[in-house]
């Protein structure tokens, strides 16, 4: 996968300075959260489904290469065909070689965060095939050459009027004085536009947000409807999905159905949920010819048994992102990786490397809203928490910091040298503090003082106050 | 790919620190297959069938779909006439072609150009029957076949939906036991489309807009059949 | 009849220790009122969180183990802080979980470890204080003690019995304010924005005094709106309910 993770604290600091980003980050800040909230408060059994949908989760882990076989038995049997990637570029090469045999030219895609990862796009196109992304959202970042920024809202960081000139740059063949103003324009342009790739594609590959092993179907959750077209007009029909995306059963499905939307929009439900079984059947007056999973590990596997195992429970929903301090301050490309936010700090590190992502699990207030939003109930901070500890263990902490835990354990460790330290540090902060009761820059604490005043300590510690007035008891 | 299956399957049991299932554990998810064990119902949608319909219709609404109650098969050509009226709409419909939708008597609407098979996109109107409606959510159950054409549920600008109201369930569970009982065990048709709504997008301004790919508008016609509700 | 009342052992926190020994007096005299016994180890130095958020797992069961054992023995341990009861009675069972030796222990003070309202309110069943403080307070729920310890109704039924003094809530009470212990200093832009948010939640509030139970995010809070210049009182929670205005707010001379 690619990655600018290493570059976090360089593409933060211009999102924070990117005021129109900020505007919307503020926007999702507030508002995103009330939805999801609304949502839960108006369905009592919302944390009975998401006890139920950890527990089905981790059964599915616990015995996946069960539910693997099974799946794929049915696949087969419903005349479609399983293609089993161990890494990125399989899944690529994979997927080259069934549009190659199709003899495609345009491959509509619906909305796949595992297609980012594996960066399908580029691949085909490198081939000389036309990939159009058909999620609104994608459809936009990809005229604008852009990653995702966002789990569910690929073009969250983009503003209307950013669509319209993009809109402008890339739809040539259209009036240029049209009017783009409203977003129903923009939206009814955009229709019609992919309406035509949609008929000219000679393959569609989507996402799965399940597979269910039970029957064998491959499960998409979307609002626009782009994934139906995208998977029911060509003759060809392509599912990529990640190994842990299996569950056992429909009613299993549905489980996670309802935490899935109040989760990621706050719907009670999304508008499209679709259950794909095989190619067409010999009766049916439409749908794809040929029907083909690729079932990608990309790494998953080898989560299995670690520390970090709950992370493959995640559905994608991305409420994490929604809920993340550090999220709405920084947006989703500060991260550098397909997935951004709490979920995204905690995966890219076992995608790309702890060396090449040391930012992400590093930079979190560890506040733990993520884990209480998370519908399977993922230990983010926990994970995050993993992380530093094997970058502790690697040394890949800077020296100085490292030093200086080091030095503080050393005397925390020490009751007694503690106190005559921390007494001495109460009186010269406090005589520092002066009349003011706080500092306003102090060498050796910097990265307090450049970004706010140290409040003055009172000068006596409370032990010792203690002591003094309460005769150590 | 075979290669790949194997590593991958190697590499599943490393992590899992055991070999292939033994049968136990074969056994064990066997049996969850086949009892395939409802979770947690919400109990919203738990009521009874005058109950159910005034939730969907409720639930509809939230949604943005509308929702019309007639007393029978024959009321439908009379609705969609004057549905097309209410919207400007030409006098065309697409038809699914389906017994449900096929039986209608249009003889009381010569006006309407009524047409049936899939769509290529050139329809503005489609009519399609629902295989369950789920109340909780007023979400509809599309199943692809001979009868039903999947492209007919996206490409229409407008669908009509028709709900007979011994289909309306409570929950999606109910919908799946009455698929079960149609298809089969572990069988599926090639395509089950949940549709909750008209297509809609947030991703442009971030303000919800409906009609993103799929349908502008959809309009579901519950149907008071003569079957007593199955339950 | 001494011997009936509670015995606490008061974690006072290295921070209050070093910054605000007043948070911890205030919160001796609000548990000597409530009828408790107070004592306080003087091994106690710090819960270990910096260690244990750092990755440095020795470390912080090192810590662990020295905070172990020096509460043991007292009826309660409370701190006037979520973070570090948090990490007593959340992850000192974590540190611990595949140790034979002390997981028994380190559950066991998790079971007798509180934060200072909570257990005000939960364990002594304290409904008001006899506090009076003329203000409008808009109130911070700092996210250890919000999400570990479910502290979110006991601060704000107690504040409402303080004379005089009117509560405010702000408007995202779920947000973080940007601290994260080391996190504000390796990470101090983005810190700064979050606290910048938080702030201008506080002013929507029209209060001018912020209280919270956790002086790390106090600190961080208060050193924010002293750079900005804004104007408002920082306090911790036990300081307005134990009604000690004789110190100055966090940040502010005499």
């Amino acid at each position: 996968m690619q990655t600018t993770a290493h570059r976090f604290t360089e593409k933060a600091s211009a999102a924070l300075a990117d005021r129109e980003l900020q505007g919307m980050l503020q926007q999702m800040r507030v508002h995103v959260p009330e939805r999801r909230q609304a949502a839960v408060d108006a369905l009592p059994e919302f944390e009975t489904l998401r006890d139920r949908g950890r527990a089905i989760k981790d059964h599915v882990i616990a015995n996946l290469d069960f539910y693997l076989e099974r799946f794929e038995a049915k696949v087969t049997a419903a005349g479609g065909k399983v293609h089993w990637c161990a890494d990125a570029a399989e899944a690529r090469d994979t997927i080259l070689g069934i549009c190659r045999k199709a003899g495609a030219r345009t491959v509509t895609k619906g909305k796949t965060m595992v297609g980012e990862e594996i960066a399908i796009n580029a691949h085909l196109e490198r081939h000389g095939m036309i990939p159009v992304e058909t999620d609104l959202g994608e459809y936009i970042i990809q005229l604008r050459d852009e990653p995702p920024s966002h789990i569910i809202a690929p073009s969250f960081h983009v503003s209307a009027a950013q669509v319209a000139d993009t809109f402008l740059e890339h739809h040539t063949h259209l009036d240029p004085k049209r009017p783009l103003g409203d977003i129903a324009d923009l939206l009814s342009e955009a229709r019609g536009i992919l309406r035509s790739r949609f008929l000219a594609a000679d393959v569609g590959i989507t996402g799965a947000n399940f597979l269910v092993a039970e029957t064998g179907s491959t499960v998409i959750v979307t609002n626009e409807g782009n994934g139906d077209l995208t998977q029911t007009l060509p003759g060809v029909h392509i599912v990529l999905a990640g190994i842990e995306k299996v569950v056992p059963t429909l009613e299993d499905a549905s489980t996670i159905m309802r935490i899935l939307a109040r989760s990621a929009t706050g719907q009670e439900m999304s508008v499209y949920t679709t259950f794909s079984t095989g190619p067409r059947r010999p009766e049916d007056p439409d749908g794809p010819a040929e029907y083909h999973v690729v079932l990608l590990d990309n790494g998953r596997s080898a989560v299995l048994g670690t520390e970090f195992q709950d992370l493959l429970r995640c559905i994608r929903c991305g409420a994490c992102l929604d809920h993340c301090p550090i999220y709405h301050a920084v947006g989703g490309h500060s991260y550098g990786s397909v997935y951004g936010g709490p979920i995204g700090a905690a995966l890219t590190p076992a995608l790309v490397g702890l060396e090449k992502s040391l930012d992400l699990p590093n930079a979190s207030t560890l506040c733990g809203r993520c884990e209480s939003v998370c519908p399977m109930r993922i230990p983010l901070p926990k994970m995050l928490r993993n992380w530093r500890e094997a970058a502790f263990d690697r040394h890949l902490m800077p020296a100085r910091a490292r030093w200086g835990l080091k030095l503080w354990a050393f005397l925390a460790k020490r009751p007694a040298l503690y106190r005559r330290i921390s007494g001495a540090g109460a009186r010269f902060l406090a005589w520092r503090g002066g009349k003011a009761g706080r500092i306003a820059s102090l060498p050796f604490a910097g990265g307090w003082t450049r970004w706010r005043d140290l409040p003055a300590p009172e000068g006596e510690t409370f032990q010792a106050r203690w002591r003094r007035e309460r005769g150590g008891a | 790919m075979s290669g790949a299956r194997a590593k991958i399957m190697d590499s599943i049991r490393r992590g899992l620190h055991r070999g292939a299932p033994d049968e136990a554990a074969r056994a064990e998810c066997e049996a969850r297959l086949a009892r395939h064990a409802s979770g947690p119902i919400p109990a919203r949608g738990q009521l009874d069938s005058e109950g159910q319909v005034a939730l969907f219709a409720k639930m509809a609404e939230g949604v943005s779909a509308t929702v019309e109650r007639l007393e029978g098969y024959e009321d439908v050509p009379a609705a969609v006439a004057r549905y097309l009226k209410a919207n400007n709409l030409p006098a065309e419909i697409r038809l699914a072609p389906a017994p449900m939708v096929a039986q209608l008597d249009w003889s009381s609407q010569p006006l309407i150009e009524v047409t049936a098979g899939a769509s290529d996109g050139s329809h503005k109107v489609g009519l399609s029957p629902a295989f369950a409606g789920v109340a909780e959510t007023a979400t509809l159950m599309m199943v692809s076949g001979p009868e039903a054409p999947t492209t007919l549920n996206f490409l229409p600008d407008h669908h009509l939906i028709l709900l007979p109201r011994s289909r309306l369930f409570g929950a999606y569970e109910e919908a799946w036991a009455r698929l079960r009982a149609g298809y089969g065990e572990g069988e599926m048709p090639r395509t089950v489309n949940l549709v909750t709504g008209p297509s809609r997008s947030a991703d442009i301004g971030h303000v919800p807009q409906l009609g993103a790919h799929g349908p502008r508008r959809l309009h579901i016609l519950i149907v008071d059949d003569e079957a007593a509700p199955e339950r | 009849m001494a011997e009936s009342r509670p015995q606490v052992a008061l974690f006072v926190t290295c921070l209050v220790d070093l910054f605000r020994p007043s948070i911890g007096f205030a919160a001796v005299k609000l548990l000597e009122e409530a009828g408790c016994r107070v004592a306080v180890p003087a091994a106690q130095t710090c819960c270990g969180q910096p260690a244990y958020n750092s990755g440095d797992r020795a470390d912080a069961r090192a810590i662990a183990r020295q905070v172990i054992e020096t509460f043991e023995g007292h009826d309660h341990v409370v701190a006037p802080s979520g973070s570090c009861a948090g990490m007593l009675r959340v992850h000192y069972p974590a540190l611990f979980a595949d140790d034979p030796a002390w997981k028994p222990r380190a559950e066991a003070l998790a079971a007798r470890t509180h934060e200072l309202v909570s257990f005000l309110v939960d364990v002594m069943k304290l409904k008001k204080v006899a506090a009076r403080w003329n203000a409008s307070a808009a109130y911070h729920d700092s996210c250890s003690g919000l999400r570990e310890l479910g502290v979110r109704t006991q601060p704000r039924a107690l504040l409402s019995s303080v004379a005089g003094l009117s509560v405010k809530d702000l408007g995202v009470p779920e947000a973080c304010c940007g601290f994260g212990g080391t996190f504000c200093v390796k990470y101090g832009e983005i810190s700064d924005k979050i606290a910048a948010d938080k702030l201008k939640d506080v002013a929507d509030t029209g209060a001018g005094m912020l209280l919270a139970g956790d002086l790390g995010c106090l600190l961080h809070l208060a050193g924010k709106a002293k750079r900005d210049g804004m104007n408002l009182a920082v306090r911790h929670v036990a300081e307005v309910l134990a009604g000690d205005d004789r110190t100055p707010p966090i940040g502010e001379g005499r």
